[in-house]
């Protein structure tokens, strides 16, 4: 077979100059616009470490402490931004470092390019030092890969990459290239790609169905919508607030739907899902239409499939025609971009309000609040929870930070209660629940946004998978705000133990170091909180510190988080306690 | 839709690059379904390869993995079709002992009545080659294993489909575009 099929769209003469491919690969990045990537030196990416050298005024390289943390910084660097983010790393070890983040930016659709060093060509297959099939390791986790062993196929491969990565349903592309053909001298131009003709990245909108969706959504008693992150990678934020006010549909997101309506507009009715809120989910159950935009219906969404929404004709807004009938039966499917479809729905529908169905949503809206809201964020009690942290983050941030959150209790708590006035302010693992996706995930946010507060919120356990970006904050003078809810426990699982496994807590109980400290010997100011008292006045030292600032907020240990779907079980059946 | 599991033709145009084959197989392994037998080759297009898959599965599933293998970058088009939508062929080759060839006259109408050819003679062996159904293949198999098969294979499935399959109009619109 041919090493590589290379489609070109029309063939423009531009003038080149002979270069190495090592300096085409940094030449083929500035054209691309990139001007920041995370990564890691080592021996087979050596040439292009050379040429970012020279290079250093136009592309800024973020060392971070471990392949992982480049992969988790550019992810957090692309959510935030909505450009590509880019990490590289040598062969072997730090390519195969760069699976995770992989694997996390393919099942969050982050559009993310990896670039990696492969040992020469001739030394391919004879387990050379530092040899691994990163090609072959990365395939089911990529959106697109290729390995490249000859210098000319540089700029068309890397050009295809960053248009597969960002176009449609965005995700992560890996390069891999051998060292030869990073020494090669070759005549180097650059021609952005616009198409693959083996690749349809947005599917045209039937108007036609369309039409159809209005027509079910005007004639809905109790519609009900539920969108995701399409809405946020399309940019359909304000066609989906016109639909929503038009129609006067109650409207509810999915993890990484979070912030693409503000917290306090009166239709967003919260978050679905296993700890979401206890309206949207009981509700999913009641609704006659429901209106998925730009999500996918993951299994944390849905609960059990048998008895999730039957009673609902289904209308899917999706981009990509995989995902249709995946895991729920849908009756209209909108092909297409959720901004361009919305755009065509929004003419369509009746100005409508439902009171009368609003009305439930506030009825158990007061439900949840008495039994669970108010107890997070107005203690009574004397330990501290991780609600009242996150409201304290909402008072000084007054809703304008971007909260990056790690993987489990307190990443539940982030997502429930941060208080979002702007789109692309919640940056979490939501697929993959990748533990140590946080704090670097933040050093990239920081750097795409540095007029923005960012607050990284970790678990006691996650902040120690990828503890070492410190470092990176630290070299970087990245103003991340760090705060770790430490509750001494891995907490998520703890509460499945106590719930499903009769207290047997195997393993999850944590002796953790003193963070203050360990935070302080990468010279980043910290404090610990251990009382209420302290709580409000270390948060507002924290957001107004103008550098980088560690948090310690040691919580009840035995918290739960609620209202909680358990596994297997139906969105209705969700419990409060 | 069909639920109960049956042979589905799965048949894939693609760009004709490495790792391809990787990508498509481990889409079928995630969900644990077990390739029956698997043939790549150039299409009528030029530059165009197509795989053929069989598979055992039900329709429900089918679709699901016709959509995951749909997207992947360079696939051009994925379909699947069911038995009667297709027409099919297997091939397989019999090494067998010369000996038997002149010995036993059964054989000799054996080969005759089975319509298989022969491809090549020596004083050792010779070897047969019948293509057809898989039924007829196993047919044959189970005659001339009385007589003791010194090797026996056969050939993943190849198909073409009674319906057309517009690949041509496609990559013309695209090309167009």
């Amino acid at each position: 077979m041919e090493t590589q099929t290379i489609t070109k769209s029309k063939k423009i003469i531009k003038t080149t100059m002979r270069i190495s491919g090592s300096e085409a690969i940094v030449r083929c990045l500035i054209e691309e616009g990139v001007d920041i990537i995370y990564g890691y030196p080592g021996g087979a990416i050596m040439p292009v470490y050379d040429e970012l050298f020279k290079f250093q005024d136009k592309i800024h390289h973020v060392l971070t402490r471990h392949e992982q943390g480049a992969t988790h910084a550019a992810q957090g660097y692309a959510r935030i931004s909505g450009k590509v983010g880019v990490a590289i790393a040598t062969s072997g070890p730090g390519a195969t470092n760069l699976i995770t983040g992989i694997a996390d930016a393919q099942i969050d659709s982050t559009p993310m390019v990896c670039i990696t060093g492969q040992v020469a060509s001739h030394l391919l297959g004879s387990d050379a030092f530092q040899e691994t099939d990163i090609v072959g390791i990365s395939t089911p986790i990529t959106k697109w890969n290729c390995q490249i062993t000859k210098a000319e196929d540089i700029p068309s491969v890397i050009a295809k990459a960053f248009y597969i990565a960002k176009s449609g349903r965005p995700g992560p592309v890996l390069i891999d290239i051998t060292k030869d053909a990073q020494f090669s001298q070759f005549d180097f131009s650059y021609e952005k790609c616009t198409k693959v003709r083996s690749y349809n990245p947005v599917p045209k909108t039937d108007i036609t169905t369309v039409e159809e969706a209005a027509k079910l959504i005007n004639a809905a008693k109790k519609p009900f919508i539920v969108w995701g992150q399409g809405v946020i990678l399309s940019k359909a934020e304000n066609q989906l607030k016109a639909v929503v006010e038009k129609a006067g549909i109650p409207a509810a997101w999915t993890i990484l739907g979070a912030s693409a309506i503000p917290t306090s507009h009166p239709l967003n009715v919260g978050m679905v899902g296993m700890h979401g809120n206890y309206a949207p989910n009981i509700l999913t159950n009641q609704c006659d239409v429901l209106i998925a935009i730009g999500m996918r219906f993951d299994d944390r969404v849905t609960g059990s499939l048998n008895t999730y929404a039957k009673q609902a004709k289904i209308i899917h807004f999706e981009i990509d025609p995989a995902e249709v009938d995946k895991n729920v039966k849908t009756d209209i499917a909108v092909l297409g971009d959720a901004k361009e479809s919305l755009e065509l729905l929004l003419p369509l529908l009746h100005q409508n309000s439902h009171p009368e169905w609003h009305q439930k949503f506030k009825d158990l809206y007061a439900i949840e609040y008495e039994k669970v809201i108010k107890n997070d964020l107005y203690p009574t009690k004397e330990g501290l929870t991780m609600g009242e942290v996150l409201k304290e983050i909402n008072i000084q941030s007054k809703g304008n930070a971007a909260i990056v959150s790690d993987v489990g209790q307190h990443q539940m708590i982030a997502c429930r209660y941060a208080d979002f006035n702007v789109t692309k302010s919640n940056i979490t693992s939501g697929g993959l629940g990748t533990m140590g996706f946080g704090l670097p995930a933040a050093i990239g946010a920081k750097m795409a946004a540095p007029d923005r507060e960012v607050v990284s919120i970790s678990g006691d356990g996650g902040y120690q998978m990828t503890i070492q970006e410190l470092g990176t904050i630290f070299q970087q003078k990245a103003a991340v705000k760090i705060v770790v809810l430490n509750n001494d426990f891995l907490g998520m699982v703890r509460q499945w133990q106590q719930l499903f496994f009769d207290k047997r807590y195997a393993s999850t109980e944590m002796v953790n170091p003193n963070f203050v400290a360990i935070a302080e010997g990468y010279y980043i100011k910290g404090k610990k909180v251990t009382k209420r008292e302290e709580l409000a006045p270390a948060v507002a030292e924290m957001m107004t510190s103008k550098e980088a600032y560690f948090l310690e907020v040691c919580v009840e240990k035995e918290d739960n988080v609620f209202p909680m779907i358990p596994s297997g079980a139906s969105v209705s059946d969700i419990r409060l306690e | 839709m069909n639920t109960e599991k049956q042979l589905y033709t799965v048949s894939i145009y693609t760009e004709n690059n490495i790792g391809l084959l990787n990508r498509i197989s481990a889409i079928f392994q995630r969900r644990h379904i077990n390739i029956e037998s698997l043939n790549t080759s150039p299409s009528e297009i030029e530059g165009v390869s197509r795989f053929t898959i069989v598979v055992f599965m039900d329709e429900v599933g089918m679709k699901k993995i016709i959509g995951q293998i749909d997207k992947q970058v360079e696939v051009i088009k994925a379909f699947y079709h069911t038995e009667e939508e297709t027409i099919y062929q297997i091939s397989g080759l019999f090494k067998i002992k010369s000996d038997l060839l002149f010995e036993e006259p059964k054989i000799q109408n054996i080969i005759k009545e089975s319509n298989a050819r022969i491809v090549t003679v020596n004083k050792v062996f010779f070897v047969l080659e019948k293509s057809g159904k898989r039924e007829e293949l196993k047919e044959l198999y189970e005659k001339l294993a009385v007589f003791g098969i010194m090797q026996y294979t056969r050939s993943g499935r190849i198909a073409v489909t009674k319906d057309e399959m517009k690949i041509s109009k496609m990559l013309q619109a695209f090309n167009n575009n």
